[in-house]
This record gives C-alpha cells, structure tokens and sequence, in this order.
C-alpha cells in the first residue's frame, strides 16, 4: 500500500493508501465520521488534501480504493477507461487538474470530451480540493443532453420531475398530483411516482394510468414508476406500457447487492427497455437514483469515504446511458449529513462530479425533518445548482411529499428560478406548456383560478358525477 | 391588477380537488411564489415537526401510568449522552449505558417472578408522539395481551432516553425476556410529528437483525388507533408464541393488508369516461 505524506507548519502527516487519503481529505460530514474515516482535526483535513493535491491523476487507474478483484464497480471502472480520452489532462496531478478545470483551456467541447477519460475517484479527488463556488463554475461549462420524448440539458433550461406520490397509490390522489403540476408547468424530465406498494400488480396499474394521461394529453415527456428493475422487467414482458426503467444504485458491488442488483441485471433491464423503441426524440431509457452515505448504512463502503462511493456510482449509472440521475441529497438522514451546510455542499460535490464523468445529473435538493435544515437550506442549494446548470429537480405540491415523509422542492420553487435565472423548460414541453394556455410565449405562467379550456371541463364533470 | 384582490394573490379553483388527497395542491400564487397563509402553514407543520425530534421528553405521564398499571419500571439511558450525538451515532443509541446495565442487572437479581414479556419505550424521534400518546397505548397493551392464552402479560417496563429500536435487544438480552415489545417515536413527518411504532421481537438479543422484527407503523389518532395496533400486536405475540419465531416469517400471513383496498379509491379523472 502506497503511503502519502505532507507536512503543515512542522507537523508530519502520513496517510496509508489512497482511500485513507480521499477520506481524510474530505469537507467535514457526520457518515464519515460515523464510518470512522473522516479526519480527526481540521489540520489534518487540510494536511491530506495537500498531499492528495501531489498524486498524478494516474494513480488512480493503479491504486483502486476497492480491489479490482473484489469489486465488479472497480473493474468496470478499469475496463471502461478511455485513456485517449485522458491525454489532456493525463500528466496532470490533482492539483494541476483543478487550476486546468477553472481556467480557460477547459472549454464545453473539452469537458465533454475528457468525460470518458474521467474516472470517478479522479473527479471525487479533486471536489475535495475544491470550493462550491469552484464546483459551481466548473459543472456549468459541462454540458450533458439525453432524450426521450423531450430533450433535457440543453443550455439555459431546467426541467423538473413531477412526483405525484401518494400514501396509498389512490388513482384520484394521484391525478389530482398530476393536474396539479401540469398547470405549474411541471413533468418535462418526468412524471415518476414512488409507489407505496411494491405488488406487481400495483405498480402496473400505477404505469398503465400515466400512458394513458401522457397519451390522452399528448403531453411530451415520459412515465415512470420507481420500483425495482425486476418489477419493470415483468412489466416489460406483460407488454405493460414502460417508458424509462428506474434503479436506486451504490458504489460498491456489494451495496447493489444490497438494493438487488448487479451489472448484469441492469443490463438485461436496459436491453428490454431499449428494444420497446417508445422514445420520440431520443432513446434514453433509464432513470437511476444515488446519495451520498448509501453504501455505508448498507455496511458497504469498505472504509472509502462516502462521497467517493457516490462517484462510483456514476460509473454505474454512465454505463448505461441513463436519460436521468439525481442524488437524493438530503433523504438519507443526519448521521450522514447533519445539516445545511452539509447538505448544500454534498449537493453541489454530487452535480459536479456526476457532470464531469458525463451524466445528466439532477438532484432531489430535499431534507428530513431529524436533520437540521430548512426552507432556507433548501433554497441556497436550489438557486446554486440552477446557477451551475442542474439537468432537473424535483416538482411536488408544497414541498411535502406525503408519502415519502420528507421535503424536496414544490412546484412553485422550479418556477422561482425559471424567473430569476431565466430557465426555460424542454423545448418540447415549452411548446406543448404555450398549447396548452398554461405558459405565454415568453414562458410566463398565465394559469388564473381555473383551468385552462385545454382540460375540457373535467371538474365540473367529476362534481356532477359524485 | 383586480381592484377586490390588490395583492394580486391567485387562488386555485382546482384545490378542491384535496378531497382525493392530503398533497398540498392547488395552493395558489403570489407571482409564482407561494401565498403567506401557506407559507406560514408550511412553516408551523415543519417547526412541530423539530420540536418532536428535539423538544427534551417529559416522561412523568408514562411513568405515573405504568404505576397505575402496576408494572415494574426501570428508567434507563443510552450511550447517546445528547440529542445531537444520538442524531449522528445511531450505534450509541443501540447500546445501553454502563449504570443502566448495571440497574437492569440489578432488578434481575431482586425479581424473583415468571418472567416473559417486557416492555420498552424509547423516545426515539419524537418525544411529541412518546408523551402524548404512549400512557394510552399502555393502557390499551395491557388490556389486550391480558387476553392471550399464551402469558403474554408484561412483567417489567424500561423507559430509554435517547434510545433506537436495537436497544431493546440488549434488554431483552439482560433480563431473559422471551417476548421484546418496543415502542418508540417515529421519524416525524411534515402531517405526522407525533407517530408512534411499535416493534415485535420473539426471543430478541444481542445480534438479532431487522429481519427479525415485525412493525406496527403509523400509530396516532389521525392513523392508525391504539386499540388497533394493540390487537395487531396481540395476533403478532399469540402467533410466535405458537410458532416460535417472529419477523419475515410472521409477516407473510398476518392478514390482509387492506390499505390498498381497490374499493374505496378514486378513479383517474383526468380521463374523460
């Protein structure tokens, strides 16, 4: 095992093998600590984060935080590396790499051409030695555009989930959800719900009724339900109408054991949903979900830090070309980031990174009521990423997802900074949105009182029926 | 802008539509902003929900029921010295404290009755939910495992501040229980600060895992009810007393779920019929 050294004001530090280094060098979160990798004093922190600014990025294709044996999420990182891809920045090290990254040499067409050059434990390494306004700046010159019947991250848009859970799948409830963000001008990434339940037949039922809208409305986006990939895979063989294939996944093979999945699972999930050709204006059929501190409560994170797993996991993710991931940044609870400050920061660490390998990151800027953090929280997150160019963020009545029990962001907060930053939805959705009489043209929300003529006279119709 | 409406504030015809569910739709706007009186209600329905996680626990109500109950009592604590510790270690707040070991060690040396059954409670995330609601679930408990053929009568009451669920393994572990019952604060939601869980293990100790534990989740007046959970609980107990065993493998026919009863829910109205 390598050894790294740096020294601070006469004080030697000595730091045992790259995973060490990457923990120790990591901004200050309690899963770290609770995992007893984090750095024991703030002098220290810094001490490894000078040291692991020396290490040539090379290093990281010879020193593997989880051994390329042990590990299929190590060896798909290995056998997936572009090392022409790398040249550019390939006798960099990870100091060098955060001067390249900020300056004016790193262009959209290098980024975008580096991305498969990138392994995660190098874009993990250098957020470590980077400020949020460095994050910031960085991930806005990345550009990363997927599509399926609407085309996201395209410059100077933002699209936004529509996440109409409810705690018992009601259909009504449901629809209400659904109408509701429609008229906010909500769903152009997707309208995805969490099932309550994980019956077959549930989830079926629960894809069958968003086809129908989708279809019914012609609206220009995708369904999605999110449960397991087995449960979409029975769908698939149903001829259960399936638009995009939804995973949570982990860094580390034996976390995605833990969700109940491997690398071939999910390719056997991708392949059957490509072959159903239902995409539009593109053919990227997955939706994948991550956070930081998921391997770790699954007892799989091997003692690497928990934002360097979380890397990992976009190796996962790019591996199949996913038309959307978000980091669930605030869910998983204190033990792994304890507040604002902590949530904000593995916010901004997840989109960069996520960025830099070439994904089209989105990110469920939420938080749990044990954590200590608020509205405001939220909305410095919020703005931030939308200034570094997030692919999408989720859309629920209120804030309050009354199924899941947690707070992510309400309908009202995607048009707060459609008007503050100018952020405009998928073209496609932009469109049908100005159809449907809910936006003008110059994408202002001119929804009154009551609804659009477009939605036909449902309510008075739903009254006269109860 | 409306003379009878100078705030200009747009109300939503659509929020009636709230009768089908508790999501906070048709909320209206103030430009696209949300209006005051629903940022005040969002504000108010998030600061009890801190307060339940981070309001110190008053546990005088439970322990004067248990006395009238008259079931043992032991007031323990767990490795967690603080709130903030026991929010960023759960494992601290899965081990008990050195002087509570050693209390509980002490009881089992004094007692000298059938043992079977005991009871824990933990403040967990939600003192709002432990205070307000646990003196009338231990009412309804008592009453209803009094039913069972089985002894399932609890002969000893521990109360853990700053305790997880897992604590009530190493009671169980302590005092040779057979049938662990812990209650505990549930992680308070945005309409739910003071829920209640309830966590079944047969035989518990050192080393069991979750997959040994049956859940009766969600309980408060406005879920489910005491007497519910209470007879929920007693089937539960009843039946590993039969089988000799509890967690997944009880789970599996321990009744309909009727939650998503097709019955009473709604249709999609967004599809013209």
């Amino acid at each position: 095992m390598a050894v790294y050294r740096s020294t601070t004001l006469g004080t030697r530090w000595q730091f045992d093998g790259i995973a060490q280094l990457l923990a120790k060098a990591s901004p200050s979160r309690s899963g770290d600590t609770l995992a007893g990798v984090a750095a024991l004093s703030a002098q220290e922190r810094v001490a490894a984060q000078m040291a692991l600014a020396d290490v040539p990025l090379t290093t990281f294709l010879n020193e593997l935080v989880i051994p390329y044996e042990q590990d299929e999420v190590s060896r798909l990182i290995i056998d997936t590396h572009d090392m022409q891809a790398m040249s550019p920045v390939r006798a960099f090290t990870v100091g060098d790499f955060r001067d390249w990254l900020l300056s004016e040499h790193a262009t959209t067409a290098k980024l975008c051409a580096l991305s498969r050059g990138l392994t995660p434990e190098m874009v993990a390494a250098v957020s470590k030695i980077m400020r949020i306004q460095d994050l910031i700046l960085v991930a806005q010159k990345c550009e990363v555009k997927t599509a399926f019947r609407s085309t996201l991250g395209l410059p100077g848009r933002m699209a936004t989930r529509l996440q109409p859970n409810h705690p018992v799948d009601d259909p009504a409830g449901i629809a209400a959800s659904i109408l509701d963000g429609l008229l906010y001008g909500c769903g152009d990434a997707v309208i995805g719900i969490n099932p309550a339940s994980d019956s077959p037949k549930a989830v079926f039922t629960l894809l069958q009724m968003l086809d129908e809208i989708i279809q019914h409305y012609q609206i220009p986006t995708q369904s999605c339900v999110l449960t397991h990939v087995s449960t979409s895979l029975q769908a698939i063989e149903k001829n259960i109408p399936v638009d995009i294939v939804f995973q949570s996944i982990a860094g580390t093979e034996l976390a995605n054991r833990s969700f109940g999945v491997t690398l071939d699972l999910l390719q056997e999930a991708y392949d059957a949903s490509l072959s159903l050709n239902r995409g539009s204006v593109g053919a990227n059929t997955m939706y994948f979900e991550t956070g930081q501190g998921s391997a770790l409560s699954a007892n799989a994170n091997f003692s690497v830090d928990q934002q360097t797993c979380e890397a990992r996991s976009y190796a996962v993710a790019r591996h199949f070309n996913p038309l959307l991931i978000n980091t669930v940044v605030g869910f998983i609870g204190p033990e792994y980031l304890y507040n604002g400050k902590q949530i904000i920061r593995a916010g901004l660490e997840d989109h960069f990174c996520g960025k830099l390998l070439g994904l089209p990151m989105g990110c469920d800027i939420c938080y749990t009521n044990h954590a200590d953090a608020d509205q405001d929280d939220m909305d410095m997150l919020l703005t931030q990423l939308a200034v570094a160019g997030v692919n999408f963020i989720m859309g629920i009545p209120g804030s309050d997802d009354i199924m899941l029990n947690y707070q992510t962001t309400s309908f009202h907060d995607a048009l707060y900074v459609r008007q503050v930053l100018n952020k405009r939805p998928a073209p496609e959705f932009e469109s049908w949105l100005q159809q449907m009489n809910i936006f003008n043209d110059v994408n202002q929300l001119v929804t009154q009182s009551r609804l659009p003529a477009s939605f036909g006279n449902i309510l008075s119709h739903l009254e006269s029926h109860e | 802008m409306n003379r009878d409406n100078p705030s200009g504030r747009i109300e939503n015809s659509w929020k009636t539509l709230n009768r089908f569910t508790s999501a906070r739709i048709g909320l209206g706007r103030a430009g696209v902003s949300q209006t005051t009186q629903h940022q005040l209600a969002f504000q108010l329905a998030h600061a009890c929900a801190q307060d339940a996680v981070s309001r110190p626990m008053q546990w005088q109500g439970i322990h004067q029921t248990a006395f009238e109950l008259q079931l043992s009592q032991l007031h323990l604590h767990s490795q967690a010295q603080t709130r903030d510790i026991y929010l960023q270690r759960p494992d601290l707040g899965r081990q008990l404290s050195q002087a509570s070991e050693e209390e509980i060690q002490r009881w089992k040396s004094k007692y000298t009755g059938a043992h079977r059954c005991v009871l824990v409670v933990a403040d967990g995330l939600s003192s709002t939910g432990v205070e307000q609601h646990v003196p009338s679930l231990l009412r309804a408990l008592t009453s209803r495992l009094a039913e069972s053929r089985h002894a399932l009568s609890p002969s000893l009451l521990c109360t853990v501040e700053q305790g997880r669920v897992a604590i009530g393994d190493v009671v169980a572990a302590l005092t040779d229980a057979m049938f662990l019952v812990v209650i505990i604060g549930e992680r308070p939601g945005l309409s739910s600060p003071d829920s209640l869980g309830i966590y079944f293990t047969y035989q518990a100790g050192r080393g069991v895992t979750d997959a040994d534990r049956n859940c009766i989740s969600n309980i408060r007046p406005a879920g489910l009810g005491f007497d519910d959970a209470a007879k929920r609980l007693l089937w539960l107990m009843d039946s590993a007393a039969v089988r000799k065993t509890s967690g997944v493998e009880l789970k599996d026919d321990s009744g309909e779920d009727n939650r998503f009863s097709p019955s009473d829910a709604g249709k999609n109205f967004l599809i013209p019929q």
